[in-house]
This record gives structure tokens, C-alpha cells and sequence, in this order.
């Protein structure tokens, strides 16, 4: 692959979840100008936060009037899992440089963190091109954001409604597209349960810990498992030696 | 409503812990070399944080627990989970789902 190939890749593997978030941007924008927020407000957070769930989490904090370091502190929580993918995709980008790296950090979201993940996983992307398509894709999702959150800003008096549309359940879909896949190994299961049954239980934490700590918990339970299946295989090839 | 120049520390402020969080590895990528059991644990990293974001949205759609046949977000849910694990193409398990979602919604208003 080249790197326009590669980008072009990047951007084509985001189409599905970028239609999946198409409504999110819009719901953001307009819920911003609906709480009396002036345009630029909800505009200027898709241009330099980038962070879906942190931006709508901060629309619900202003509207009560909370102390700037109580935001802060927020938005460090609800994005905390991206440090997760981050420490996944080091090995991708340990060979590029200082700029290069702060740029895709800036786009490291949830999406295109699961619409690039299965092809470095199947071998598609790699060191060589693979930061390329990282770019693809996170440019696609910059643009769709921002645009989004414009058009959700003009639409807001517009279309009062829309956020009760459901149009959000598109991600919900896209994201089942993307676990189905791994789902082939007892340990990748285990690590799917685990995950969904804590992400229950522990939803009334606030602000996202709840699905931090069950995303931690569904990680543990998938290593433990392998780990688990590691030994057995041992001890079952000592007995055939 | 916060006045103009607190929000304009809100929203610099959230940039700065948000890349942050993000540039932090990246930044010193070419010096850490990760243990083994931390490189092991990152391949379930997609798994568990996607299906953590998503089973309260599918599951608790207006906060609590609604387990019936009249909450959509679980039709269409279940709908994509059964057609994603048969045949594992993306973009006919997010089809299905969607179709099913605003389907059942529709016919359940």
C-alpha cells in the first residue's frame, strides 16, 4: 500500500461508524445552543477536545454552573480509557516523529481506535503504512465530527426533538459489528461478559468509572482465562511427553 | 451559564488533559518497552471498553434496567449480536441492527 492507498483505507474502514456517529455531533451541537450555550461554545469543543462523551458530560456540567477544576477533573476521568488505547498503539508509532505523534494522539478516539484496531490485528496495517491509515481515519472522523456539530448547532431550533430520535443506537450497532468479530476464543467470551455484566452493575458510579472499571475488569478476565488455558495445555502436553 | 472567558478556560482546559491523556505514551513510545503481561492484557482492550460503552445504552435505555420485549435498544442489539457472531461482517451486523432498532421502535410507539 502507498500512503494515499493507506489513508484512503483508513477513511473507507470509518465510513460505517462515521454514519453510526452522524447523529451524535448533530445531538451535541443542538443540545448545546438548546441549554442557551452561544454557537461558538459546542463549535470550539469539537475543534480542540475531540472527545465525544467528555464534550456532552461538560454540557451537563455547565448548565449547573460547576467550578472549572471539577470539569477538569471530569473530563480527565470519562477519558481516562484512552490511555488504554494509546498504550496498544505505541508500537505503532514509536518510530515516527514528535509531530507526527502529537497529531495522532490528538485523533485517538474510541472510533478510530475500533475501525483501524482489526486490520493492524489481521496484519493489513502495519509500521510502515499503517500511521497513514491511522490519519485517514482520523481525519475522516475530525471532519464528520466537526461538521456534525455545525449542522447540529444550525438545526438545534430547527429540530427540537431529535435527541429522543434514537439515532445514537447506529453506535451501539457499529461497536456489536466490531466485538462480534473477536468473539471467537473462550477468553475473548469470558472477557465480553465480564465486561457487559460489570458495566451494569457499576453504572450509577459517576462520570464513566463505572465503564472504566468494567472495561479494567473485562481486560483482567480475558488475560486470566488465556493464562488459564496456557497452563492446562501445559500440563496436558507433559503427560503425552 | 458560565460567562465567556471561564468557558474559554473550560474548553482549553479539557483540551489540555484530553491530549494529554492521549500524547502521554506517545510522546516517550521510543523508550518504554511495555512487560509482556501488559501487552497480553491490551488485546482484550477492544473487546472490554467497547462492550462496556455499549451495554448500559442497550440494556438501560432510560436509566434502568428494562429486560422486555418493548425495549428496542435490546431487539435491535440482540438482532446485530446474533447476525454479527454468524457471519462476522461489520457492515451487515451494524444493517440489521439498525433496521431492527427503528422497526421495533416504530411499531412499539
Amino acid at each position: 500500500m502507498t500512503k494515499w492507498e493507506a489513508m484512503r483505507f483508513g477513511a473507507l474502514v470509518s465510513v460505517p461508524m462515521m454514519l453510526g456517529n452522524l447523529p451524535f455531533g448533530m445531538i451535541f451541537g443542538s443540545l448545546a445552543v438548546s441549554q442557551g450555550l452561544d454557537p461558538w461554545v459546542p463549535i470550539a469543543m469539537s475543534l480542540f477536545v475531540f472527545a465525544g462523551s467528555a464534550q456532552f458530560v461538560a454540557l451537563g456540567l455547565f448548565a449547573v454552573g460547576t467550578p472549572i477544576l471539577i470539569v477538569i477533573f471530569t473530563t480527565f476521568i470519562v477519558n481516562l480509557r484512552h490511555l488504554l488505547y494509546s498504550a496498544d498503539y505505541m508500537k505503532y508509532v514509536k518510530h515516527l516523529p514528535m509531530s507526527w505523534r502529537a497529531v495522532l494522539a490528538f485523533g485517538l478516539t474510541d472510533e478510530t481506535y475500533a475501525a483501524t484496531k482489526p486490520y493492524f490485528v489481521n496484519g493489513k496495517l502495519d509500521e510502515t503504512t499503517g500511521h497513514w491509515a491511522y490519519l485517514g481515519s482520523v481525519v475522516a472522523f475530525y471532519t464528520m465530527w466537526n461538521l456534525t456539530t455545525i449542522i447540529g448547532v444550525l438545526a438545534g431550533e430547527l429540530i427540537p426533538g431529535m435527541s429522543e430520535w434514537g439515532l445514537e443506537f447506529a453506535m451501539v450497532a457499529t461497536f456489536l459489528g466490531i466485538i462480534t468479530t473477536y468473539l471467537r476464543t473462550s477468553a475473548y467470551w469470558i472477557s465480553f461478559a465480564v465486561a457487559g455484566t460489570a458495566a451494569l452493575f457499576l453504572y450509577q458510579l459517576p462520570n464513566n468509572l463505572g465503564m472504566l472499571l468494567a472495561a479494567l475488569l473485562g481486560v483482567l478476565a480475558g488475560v486470566a482465562v488465556q493464562h488459564l488455558h496456557a497452563r492446562l495445555n501445559t500440563t496436558k502436553g507433559d503427560q503425552h511427553a | 451559564m458560565p460567562d465567556t472567558f471561564s468557558l474559554i478556560m473550560n474548553i482549553f482546559g479539557m483540551f489540555v488533559v484530553t491530549f494529554g491523556i492521549r500524547f502521554v505514551l506517545y510522546a516517550r513510545a521510543h523508550r518504554i518497552q511495555l512487560p509482556i503481561w501488559l501487552e497480553e492484557s491490551l488485546a482484550y482492550v477492544p473487546v472490554a471498553v467497547l462492550t462496556a460503552i455499549i451495554m448500559p445504552m442497550m440494556f438501560m435505555p432510560n436509566k434502568q434496567l428494562d429486560l422486555s420485549w418493548h425495549n428496542p435498544w435490546l431487539l435491535g442489539s440482540l438482532a446485530a449480536f446474533v447476525i454479527g457472531l454468524i457471519f462476522k461482517k461489520p457492515l451487515l451486523t451494524i444493517a440489521v441492527g439498525v433496521v431492527v432498532f427503528f422497526t421495533s421502535q416504530f411499531l412499539l410507539a
